[in-house]
């Protein structure tokens, strides 16, 4: 079974991924090892707490009543570069973990391309070239890694206004709100499409499998390199045992 | 501090909604007039000023003029900058000029400060700081064109010149004006200030063969509580730190004012648009999913 970590070079031995445990019932597939896992919630832990922090001073007079859940103005103002920072740096070990698996490649700019097929489910089944990530996820896991050199260059010169002076801080502070609003969005449509929008993806970074029927569905190039099998075969057979005819797919 | 019958305040930054109290007294516009063609630079405004807020004395520093320290610190607001100028035409100038917080009509620290009251502009046109609700972030310092806010790194807050506003709030001038010998110090309204340093101007030009002698009140920011008579006012900057048209960032005026709360819409209409695409075409479920049993009411869709 080549895994993420084994295509980026670190096989199953390496020591962490021997971290944790990882469950894989009949009917799963191995998505997200414990050490992913862990990052995943540390970073998602560091964003939420720089979110609420860094609320309190974007707009006072609407979320004024933020800064009281860090110790006060001053105390927020203290803490939420250190929450930043913590951010950055959990994300940025996920982003070694992740950026060979992040790669571009000519199906993901098939994909943007049929954005809006997506979004309104014109077809029941993704594309057979969606591998481990698709177009989507990779965009924002890229549109992540220059925010967070954006949050650290604009957020150093903040932070140490006395060194770089008047000016620099001024476009920061533009660039640093820019960079907070897209993620802002950004998180919107990453938690609603891995829990509501998305049913059964939420497993993927909690127990850390997925269903054989989710990778078929959403991720079918990869369910072919684990499996070895043709989505599509697996998924005629699933519907005959279901009773239901195939699902509609745009190249299956 | 204030005293809150007598120093209304007019703007607070970071506060939602309308200012407390605004418009309920009438209040002139205070001024002080500095008269650099006076200024002989024997410090004693600085003295007044540690004297009168309870700060330490400094240490000065010898750089082989007569400048005391480079700049002012968070506990020492008013600083003489002696500047040696050579002009174009040979001549020389020594210029000195006291340097504090200028009490900008449109402040650029309180345009900048995210705090919620941490700075304040009383209706007579004293900007100050309120402390207890500082958070440190320092951005009044890059909101400042005339590099006045300071830095405290152990309290964590930013600190400058009051203009008194204990003293002003109690009917006395400043410590500064009381301070000066020469008289080159003067406090009142900014009317009166106005005329008293227009007259000095058209004596300068007329008496003291200083033609380009002139008031240094900066329109690009609305004016300010200190006004200065030059002796050449087509050129501030000779003066150290005095720019000809002073601005406010507009990160701190544009941005923040406009952009900000548009942008914060605009981000927080995604949730707005998960929530809709979940109610019209709802989860993307695994496939396949079981045969319809029955479908109650509207058009089924067929593809699902």
């Amino acid at each position: 079974m080549a895994t993420p970590a084994e295509r980026l070079g670190r096989g199953p031995d390496h020591f962490i991924n021997r971290i944790g445990l990882t469950v894989v019932y009949t009917g799963e597939l191995l998505r997200h090892r414990a050490y992913t896992r862990f990052l995943h919630w540390a970073y998602g832990i560091f964003f939420f707490l720089a979110l609420l922090s860094g609320f309190g001073i974007y707009m006072p007079w609407i979320f004024r009543w933020f800064t009281p859940l860090f110790g006060g103005g001053a105390m927020t103002r203290m803490l939420h570069p250190w929450f930043g920072f913590g951010f950055v740096l959990f994300f940025g070990l996920q982003a070694l973990n992740w950026f060979i698996l992040m790669a571009w490649g000519p199906g993901d700019t098939r994909w943007i391309k049929r954005l809006k097929e997506y979004v309104t489910h014109r077809d029941s089944v993704e594309p057979s070239d969606v591998g481990f990530f698709n177009a989507g996820q990779k965009g924002m896991f890229w549109e992540i890694v220059g925010g967070c050199v954006a949050y650290v260059v604009t957020g150093v010169i903040m932070w140490f206004p006395e060194i770089f002076g008047r000016t620099p801080v001024a476009i920061s502070y533009v660039i640093h709100d820019i960079s907070a609003l897209i993620m802002l969005a950004g998180i919107f449509v990453h938690i609603y499409l891995s829990t509501i929008g998305e049913p059964g993806t939420m497993q993927a970074m909690t127990r850390g499998t997925v269903s054989e029927a989710w990778a078929w569905t959403h991720h079918p190039a990869w369910y072919k390199q684990v499996t070895g099998r043709d989505p599509k075969q697996a998924l005629d057979e699933a519907s005959k045992k279901l009773g239901s005819t195939p699902p509609r797919s745009s190249d299956l | 501090m204030s005293d809150r019958k007598t120093l209304q305040v007019q703007k607070i930054s970071g506060h939602p909604g309308p200012v407390p109290g605004a418009g309920t007294q009438r209040q002139e516009k205070v001024c002080k007039l500095i008269d650099t063609t006076t200024c002989i630079g024997c410090k004693a405004c600085e003295v007044a000023c540690v004297e009168w807020n309870d700060m330490p004395f400094q240490p000065t520093m010898f750089d082989n003029t007569y400048q005391t320290m480079p700049d002012t610190n968070w506990n020492y607001w008013n600083l003489i900058k002696f500047n040696e100028v050579s002009n174009d035409d040979g001549s020389f100038q020594w210029l000195m000029r006291k340097h504090q917080c200028m009490h900008c009509a449109d402040p650029g620290c309180l345009a900048a400060c995210p705090a919620d009251g941490a700075i304040v502009q009383y209706r007579n046109g004293i900007v100050d700081f309120q402390e207890e609700n500082c958070i440190g972030c320092q951005f009044c310092v890059s909101g400042c064109p005339f590099n006045v806010p300071k830095f405290n790194p152990s309290t964590k807050k930013v600190y400058k010149c009051t203009l008194c506003s204990d003293r002003v709030g109690s009917g006395l001038e400043p410590a500064c004006i009381k301070a000066c010998p020469t008289g080159c110090l003067h406090f009142g309204t900014k009317d009166d200030m106005l005329q008293l340093a227009g007259k000095r101007v058209t004596q300068l030009q007329q008496h003291a063969g200083l033609k380009d002698a002139g008031i240094y009140d900066p329109q690009t920011i609305g004016g300010t509580s200190v006004v200065y008579i030059l002796h050449d006012a087509t050129n501030p900057e000779k003066y150290g730190g005095l720019p000809k048209n002073p601005k406010i960032p507009l990160a701190f005026t544009l941005w923040k004012s406009w952009f900000k709360p548009l942008g914060l819409i605009a981000s927080m209409m995604t949730f707005a648009g998960v929530i809709l695409h979940y109610v019209t075409e709802g989860p993307r479920r695994v496939q396949p999913q079981p045969p319809v049993k029955e479908i109650d009411g509207g058009e089924a869709r067929k593809d699902n």
